[in-house]
């Protein structure tokens, strides 16, 4: 049990009363910011990030764990209190929690809810000691074309699986990687996309790109669309449980948290889907199916728990592997990486204090969550009565000043009204915001993989192939490209028929742009496919681009297939009208 | 004229998306643009070079903004984000948007000559006034007990980076 005694020497560097003062104080901010209407778990991680930056190492990471747990215990009052999950994770626990709250049971929400997370925050962090070494010790093995590959399935993953539309995820993956580009180049010190300006030579801080997307974006896409009238916010007494919400409350924890803790482990897992199913889970287990949809409590606790072990599970990719699987580890990660510490497998062997550290802050963030958290509950349902106005305006405030605080700089608050004018077209346009981060967080680390393992070959494409691990992430990568088109083949098989719709799509896929771009063939493909077109549309769209991003042929395939996509619209336009 | 178009019939079809496409692609090609200005820079050492991956990005940009309007052209509609204090039925406010960005330039031009403290009340106080606060007094006293407040507890408590402009020596 070396993990365990590690953990409790991590334990006894954190446990001073100074660094307890500075826990109190981030799970205070944390849930202040996080019970804010509008701000998720990942915008208040972004946001409170840059008040840990003047204090040293350790008590960053102690600031940091209480304002993570802060932040996400927050959002989940934010969503029985006033119906309005911060994020997708907390949409669950809207739909049961909101109801209960209306039926004057919001104290006894909560209350699962804190006491669920808890819970499962604390048997997510154990599990994070007794997997991470293992991980570590299997992730040391890998090399820069396992990394790679790896990061690949990542990018794939957030810019196709979660979201609803493929060419919208792609694009803002693509614009991620590009704002990563810019800078000097790490080899070479050749200035890319710098425009001659030196502000930009040391490259965009992540932190000033995460709140201009998440706050600023925000803030402005709120500000165009204001509601005027303020919603209903249900009063809350101080929250408890009866002896019979217990015996009701345990065992969807318990499930909610083996459920949360493997879909976050593993990249492109997230929350959504194990909250989900817990929540389907305790549906069906429930001894009181009938009051689901009216409140019940099973359909808080296992969510909620479900959501905090998937956060505590996305530690584990991010420490071992340096790969952030949401939107709140790819600001943590870039947390780390500005206080010094490189997450990776080398992390727990180099420097394994902080990571020892920075998981015993994590279980006393989580710690003071509860106790400070059932007391204070009226406290922050107040905190939803803020008047618009103030909430925004609050919200930019903060946002300039962690901006400037991260190099002190007053271009970095040109470029992060620059940022949050490009995240106000995302919300805009649907583009979903979670890309753009991996992208700019992983494409750096993208690009020295792929250098570094070209190195080792002298330029040879062999360098990229690496061990089983990369062909199984090359392999997922493929199938994620083209389920589209093994989708709309299986449906052809089942129904033995409609031959033509899946010939027509797999020329599609595998003959390039130029092969789907005329706009003559689609719309009889879509007529007959109708029943299913959305998914399989998207989904041709992108077979394409990523054979070209990879081929080293999409430099003559870019230009003619930009100009036949844009003329195509047209013609459609006149044979329409 | 298919599906999207029988599911989504109370939107018109919503051409600014073009808009979008098209400054994708000209994003792509300036990252093309701005690669071929580096000097040949492969060496045995580093094989690939710097310019290899902005040329794929840049290429795979064309090819997405082209497969968007594409996706445009056949109906395809992106979602705007919902929210609980937005609402989606009215066109966009953009003179709330303009005093928004306006109140913010305000504060980079004043942040480094005034300091914080005020440029920073000031931000809150036009900030909330745009968003249609309309106790002016009441505002002001707001930002600047704010931004007293984050001075003296981040920026000399924590240590965080904040320039106290004018009123140095005096806080």
């Amino acid at each position: 049990m070396d993990n365990v005694s590690a953990l409790l020497g991590g334990f006894a560097d954190v446990i001073t009363p100074m660094n307890l003062l500075f826990a109190l104080l981030g799970v205070i901010v944390g849930t202040a910011v996080g019970v804010l209407p509008g701000i998720g778990p990942a915008m208040t991680v972004a946001l409170l990030l840059p008040i840990t930056y003047g204090l040293p190492v350790e008590q960053s990471l102690i600031l940091f764990g209480g304002i993570f747990y802060g932040g996400m215990y927050g959002g989940s009052t934010t969503s029985i209190l006033l119906n309005t999950p911060g994020e997708s994770a907390s949409v669950v626990t809207a739909l049961e929690g909101n109801k209960m709250a209306k039926t004057g049971r919001a104290a006894q929400a909560l209350a699962t809810s804190a006491i669920g997370s808890f819970i499962a925050g604390t048997i997510g962090t154990m599990l994070i000691v007794l997997v991470m070494p293992q991980v570590v010790s299997f992730a040391i093995s890998l090399g820069s074309p396992e990394f790679l590959a790896i990061i690949l399935v990542a990018f794939v993953g957030t810019a196709a699986i979660l979201g609803s539309s493929r060419v919208r995820g792609f694009a803002a993956l693509l614009m991620g990687i590009t704002l990563g580009l810019v800078g000097t180049d790490f080899v070479t010190g050749q200035q890319r996309l710098t425009f001659g300006s030196p502000f930009l030579a040391d490259n965009i801080d992540v932190v000033v790109i995460a709140v201009g997307i998440f706050a600023v974006g925000e803030a402005l896409w709120v500000a165009a669309h204001l509601r005027r009238k303020a919603a209903t916010v249900i009063p809350v007494g101080r929250p408890w449980l009866s002896k019979a919400d217990w015996g009701r409350s345990w065992k969807p924890w318990l499930r909610g948290t083996a459920l949360g803790f493997p879909f976050g482990a593993i990249p492109a897992g997230g929350a959504e889907i194990p909250t989900f199913l817990s929540y389907l889970a305790e549906r069906k287990l429930s001894k009181h199916p009938e009051e689901f949809g009216k409140g019940a409590i099973e359909g808080v606790a296992g969510p909620e728990a479900a959501n905090n072990a998937s956060a505590a599970g996305t530690m584990v990719p991010l420490l071992a592997l340096g790969l952030p699987t949401n939107a709140t580890a790819a600001i943590i990660l870039a947390a780390l990486m500005s206080y010094g510490i490189e997450p990776g497998p080398l992390l727990l062997t180099k420097e394994p204090d902080l990571v020892w550290m920075l998981i015993a802050s994590l279980f006393i963030g989580n710690f003071f969550l509860l106790v400070l958290n059932l007391p204070l509950a009226p406290t922050w349902a107040k905190l939803l009565r803020i008047p618009r106005p103030y909430l925004y305006a609050g919200i930019l405030f903060f946002a300039s000043m962690g901006a400037y605080a991260v190099q002190g700089q007053p271009f970095d608050l040109f470029l992060l009204l620059a940022l949050g004018l490009l995240g106000f077209a995302m919300r805009r346009f649907g583009l979903p915001v979670l890309p753009l981060i991996v992208g700019a967080i992983l494409g750096p680390l993208f690009e020295r993989h792929l250098r570094r393992s070209l190195q080792t070959t002298g330029g040879d494409v062999s360098g990229l192939l690496g061990g089983p691990v990369a062909w199984v992430c090359y392999g997922i990568v493929i199938v994620v490209l083209l389920w589209p088109l093994i989708a709309r083949l299986r449906r052809v098989v089942d129904r033995g028929v409609d031959g033509t719709g899946g010939r027509g799509g797999s020329a599609g896929a595998s003959g390039g742009p130029q092969d789907s771009a005329p706009g003559v063939a689609a719309p009889a493909d879509d007529g007959e496919l109708a029943g299913g077109v959305q998914d399989t549309e998207y989904g041709r769209a992108f077979d394409d681009p990523e054979h070209a991003s990879v081929g080293r042929s999409s430099e003559r395939d870019g230009p003619p297939a930009s100009t036949s996509g844009t003329t195509d619209p047209t013609t459609r336009k006149d044979s329409e009208s | 004229m298919t599906a999207e178009a029988t599911t989504a019939p109370s939107r018109v079809r919503d051409r600014a998306q073009y808009g979008l496409c098209a400054a994708l692609a000209l994003v792509g090609l300036v990252v093309i643009w701005d690669a071929t200005r580096i000097g040949a820079a492969t060496s045995s050492n580093d094989p690939v070079g710097p310019k290899a991956l902005p040329f794929v990005i840049g290429a795979a940009l064309l090819v997405v903004s082209a497969l968007y309007a594409l996706d445009v052209s056949r109906g395809g509609v992106g979602e705007q984000e919902a929210g609980e204090d937005v609402e989606l039925g009215h066109p966009a406010d953009w003179r709330t948007v303009g005093l928004l960005a306006a109140a913010f330039l305000l504060n980079a031009f004043l942040i480094e000559p005034l300091g914080w403290v005020i440029s920073g009340a000031l931000l809150f106080a036009l900030a909330s006034f745009a968003l249609g606060n309309r106790h002016h007094v009441r505002g002001l006293a707001i930002g600047i007990a704010l931004s007293l407040i984050t001075f003296y507890g981040f920026a000399i408590g924590l240590g965080v980076n904040l320039p106290a402009g004018i009123l140095q020596g005096i806080l």
